[in-house]
């Protein structure tokens, strides 16, 4: 099930020409080529090089047809159609010729699928079957080359590469990172890395599904199972809110790997390797099987009944004894939509009101107004047509590659992409307009924007929005970006994940959501989490309820942890990793009386501050609703196996809100729980009744360091961190602080020295890196990683010193 | 170009200031979107001011000059035999051993000047003083077959006496 977003923009007609194919009429766009008329229409010719998504290459010759006139067999992937053209793709001619390119592309190929990964679901096994000799005449000697190492998350085995380039050309185009090439000529011509480079794209695992033989393979799958002993189930990636469509390819109920399944509103057709990696951390040793209980400082498993019975007594306790205030619910943005509809149920059901989903924002003080709804004014397949792209504090590449992936078609089509980032982030698209400031200074910056849009376009800044003591004026900078903005064509500004983290996001949405309205463009918000959109729908979040229902407000996320509660309901994160000030929260944890947690993955963090912890299935092993950042909403179902005792969590909430004997937690099935549910969310856009602005508190200008912490790319949950595969590869290597050369100098520190760092009372020792991509005054240290979980604020003040 | 490779970061400054201006002048001659298009002639500079050729930096310097991916300055040096990516002699020797200096009688001078200079094709004589370039393809000079070029230079209608004067000539 799947709503779409209302396509507006209708596609100019385009030309056509008539041709005919095997006999059959087509009429089809003008330009386009032989192949892409058959694929549309069922004919089908073998090929190796071409695909739909990539440039054209005509390397492979595999698609070799007759074209009538022509004096020899054309390759249909590069031969325009034309009007009257009459091709055979079945006549002796062209069947010859295919027969011989076959011929040909085995001379120096293996004949070994037997033991080849790739065998039984080989492109070019397929092609040779149908096309090629039973028996070899090549006796020569065949030619071998060697393999080299790209990495923890592609197999290369080279010497069975036919050189179609498609995984060049994904990398080139695609992916933009340039990473491979093919070396040498003629016989000898390799595909290979610079230098002994590896593949370091976060989306690298695509050239696997594009290679047609066994040369690029899935290394953490290799030799794990063959392609006819395993199922494919449909499943959504939930690391990011793009919702990517995937298929798991499960054995016996375990999952074995995964491969992009085709959406062109989400993910086209590719994956992100934070998608297609994650799974491999599902059966982890922290993963908990069976509900455990707290005894004396030691952890003991007990039964269904026994857990439930404990979690139900602490929330009901806590209640009872201090007050339904005294209550905190936590939750991963990654659930699904049922469970934070259950959630707030049962929270609600029980006087309470604190109930949140975001975890990492640390400043709440627009909650309540339009600016502070998450999610996508368009939709996501609306970047690849935007003219105009602006980032606000945003690595999009890191927080959602697929999305990084279509700000780079755009850009590639010619938009202009600007940035107003923390970070110079090594981006696959060119800046036209680059604004890198320290956290401290994005909001003065981004009025500064806001000032020059308002002169560009003649309106006024709204009171609620001046800065005041600003004595700044907007620079030529500024000022073109504004000429950017309020130019015409499809604009949109990504406020991404660094703006909604950032300790004065309020003013950050503000901003923004102020200079979109006034400009036409669109303002699209990355929020962080696989189901972030379908927790504020469904009520999981202190200002409204489901369908944005009016209720009693209660705390957000940071003042359930600012001032500590008596009792919490933690669903799904880890403290230490997942919330915007992991000291502060192991602390407030730590204080309260009692602690239940609903997890699918136990580190020490968990075990350390929880009292009961209940085993949750995770999103590949569960079921229910997820939306997209754009509100499209997929299924899931269960595509795995589920591990030990875990159960889906509507599952869990549904026996504890019975236990605790609220109201509408007698549903049988989880249909009925989404009926009910999609009846309360209605079509209502939340918010929408609020104010559109807040009236903020003024921003202290800060001087001094601060801390820009942004999330560790394979840090975004408990599963991505424990995939071992992702946590070997190069993004996964956080541990540093990063300095700008000018305040390393301020320092005395160099490059590869050893710095302690503070924040508020938390100190560690990390290893410097002077990183001209940073700003003066901006120190970078990521978050959700294992050393900057014993440290505070993501963002925030923080102290550099020579160890 | 979008994403920048970290490993070239800062290479350019190997090149010489007339190697850059040489590839300023070619890079010149194109669209800035299609300066990909000058990359044999900067490589060729890079090489000539390194004394005919190009190391794996080199190569990276000349991709980080041109804001190119380093791939692309590689996947051309690997291609072209005009490109030697190991140390050569001071005079580079390319015998043709295509067709009509083939069948006009290259395989005889090509085991003449390998056993005058005591090395095999692809190799460097010990002294530093002549690299003989493997496998030359046509060299366009069919009429006058057999042939080959020193540094550059045609010398056509070979014969024993006309190379011992040739190669003996090489300082």
């Amino acid at each position: 099930m799947s709503t779409q977003p209302d396509k507006t923009v209708q596609p100019a007609p385009v030309e056509t020409v008539n041709i005919e194919v095997d006999g059959i009429a087509m009429n089809v766009p003008k330009n386009s080529m032989i192949i892409e008329a058959t694929d549309k229409s069922g004919i089908s010719i073998p090929r190796f090089c071409y695909h739909s998504k990539l440039s054209i290459a005509a390397n492979c010759r595999m698609c070799l047809v007759d074209v009538e006139k022509a004096p020899k067999p054309m390759p249909a992937c590069a031969t325009p159609v034309m009007d009257g053209m009459k091709v055979y793709t079945q006549s002796r001619r062209a069947l010859d010729a295919q027969h011989g390119v076959m011929e040909f592309l085995l001379i120096n190929h293996p004949l070994d699928c037997p033991i080849c990964d790739q065998g039984g679901e080989c492109e070019l096994q397929d092609m040779a079957v149908g096309y090629g000799r039973s028996v070899s005449r090549f006796s020569e000697r065949k030619r071998v080359v060697a393999d080299h190492d790209i990495g923890p998350l592609v197999q290369t085995d080279m010497t069975r590469c036919i050189q179609c380039t498609r995984c060049v050309r994904f990398l080139d185009e695609i992916a933009g990172t340039n990473e491979l090439g093919m070396f040498g000529r003629g016989d000898r011509a390799t595909i290979g890395t610079c230098l002994e480079q590896g593949i370091d794209s976060e989306l690298s695992g695509n050239v696997i599904d594009l290679c047609p033989v066994g040369a690029l393979t899935n290394k953490p799958f290799r030799f794990s199972a063959r392609a006819w002993e395993l199922t494919a189930r449909p499943s959504l990636g939930v690391h990011d809110g793009v919702g990517s469509a995937l298929w798991y390819h499960t054995r016996r109920g375990r999952i074995m790997r995964a491969v992009p399944r085709e959406n062109e509103s989400t993910n086209e057709t590719w994956l992100s390797d934070r998608d297609r990696y994650s799974h491999f951390g599902l059966n982890h040793n922290d993963r908990v099987l069976e509900p455990m209980l707290k005894v004396d400082g030691e952890w003991q498993n007990v039964s269904w009944d026994e857990g439930v019975q404990a979690a139900a007594d602490a929330l009901r306790g806590t209640v009872a004894e201090h007050g339904s205030g005294q209550l905190g619910v936590l939750m991963t943005p990654a659930a699904s939509t049922e469970e934070y509809y259950l959630a707030q149920r049962m929270t609600r059901g029980l006087d309470c009101p604190n109930i949140d989903h975001r975890l990492r924002q640390q400043d709440f003080s627009d909650d309540g107004t339009q600016s502070a709804s998450m999610g996508f004014q368009g939709s996501m397949d609306a970047i690849d047509q935007a003219d105009v792209v602006l980032l606000i504090g945003s690595n999009i590449r890191e927080e959602a590659p697929i999305l990084g992936q279509r700000v780079r078609k755009a850009w590639r089509a010619g938009a202009s992409v600007a940035a107003l980032n923390p970070v110079d982030w090594n981006f696959h698209f060119d800046l036209k307009y680059r604004n890198i400031s320290a956290p401290q200074n994005m909001v003065s910056e981004l009025a500064l924007i806001a000032a020059a849009v308002a002169t560009a376009s003649g309106q006024n800044l709204p009171a609620e929005l001046r800065v005041a003591g600003a004595e700044k004026v907007p620079d030529s900078g500024h000022q073109s970006l504004a000429s950017l903005l309020i130019s015409e064509g499809n604009k949109m500004l990504i406020l991404g994940q660094v703006s909604l983290a950032h300790h004065q996001s309020a003013w950050l949405r503000q901003l923004s959501s102020w200079i979109a309205g006034v400009t036409g463009s669109e303002l699209n918000i990355v929020a962080p989490g696989g189901n972030a959109v379908g927790a504020a729908k469904a009520g999981a979040i202190p200002v409204h309820g489901a369908g944005g229902s009016e209720v009693d407000r209660g705390l957000d996320c940071r003042s359930m942890l600012n001032n500590p509660l008596k009792g919490y309901l933690l669903w799904d994160f880890e403290p230490d990793h997942d919330t915007s000030n992991p000291a502060l929260s192991m602390a407030s944890l730590g204080a309260a009386g009692t602690v239940v947690a609903v997890a699918s993955f136990a580190g020490e963090s968990l075990r350390a501050c929880a009292d009961v912890i209940l085993p949750l299935a995770p999103a590949a092993e569960s079921q229910g609703l997820y939306y997209t950042l754009d509100g499209q909403s997929f299924m899931v179902e269960p595509a795995g196996r589920v591990a030990g005792q875990a159960r889906p969590g509507w599952k869990i909430l549904r026996r504890l809100g019975a236990h605790l004997e609220l109201d509408g937690f007698d549903q049988v099935d989880l249909a009925s729980i989404r009926r009910e549910m999609l009846d309360d969310i209605g079509d209502a856009e939340n918010g929408s009744t609020a104010a559109e602005l807040a009236q903020l508190d003024e921003p202290v200008q800060e001087s001094g360091l601060h801390r820009i912490g942004d999330v560790a790319m394979y840090g975004v949950d408990a599963l991505c961190r424990r995939s071992e595969f992702l946590q070997s590869t190069v993004q996964a290597q956080n541990d540093f602080v990063g300095l700008n050369p000018e305040d390393a100098a301020s320092l005395g520190l160099v490059d590869g020295q050893d710095a302690r760092l503070r924040q508020a009372d938390t100190q560690i020792t990390l290893t410097v890196r002077v990183r001209n991509e940073l700003p003066v005054g901006g120190v970078w240290l990521k978050s959700a990683t294992a050393i900057s979980g014993l440290m505070g604020d993501s963002f925030a003040a923080i102290s550099v010193e020579a160890v | 170009m979008g994403h920048k490779a970290d490993f070239v970061a800062g290479k350019k400054a190997l090149l010489h200031t007339e190697t850059c201006a040489s590839i300023d002048h070619w890079m010149a001659k194109f669209p800035p979107q299609h300066r990909r298009s000058a990359i044999i002639q900067a490589l060729m500079a890079a090489q000539d001011q390194n004394g005919g050729w190009l190391s794996p930096d080199l190569i990276n310097a000349v991709a980080n000059y041109m804001d190119l991916p380093p791939v692309w300055a590689n996947e051309v040096v690997s291609f072209y035999s005009m490109f030697d990516t190991r140390p050569v002699g001071r005079h580079k020797v390319n015998i043709c051993t295509n067709i009509s200096c083939w069948l006009n009688g290259a395989d005889a001078i090509v085991s003449q000047v390998e056993s005058k200079l005591g090395i095999r094709m692809g190799e460097t004589t010990a002294d530093e003083r002549i690299t003989l370039v493997v496998e030359e393809e046509c060299l366009a000079a069919c009429c006058g077959a057999p042939m080959m070029t020193v540094d550059g230079h045609y010398h056509e209608n070979l014969d024993q006496n006309k190379i011992d004067t040739i190669l003996d000539g090489l300082e």
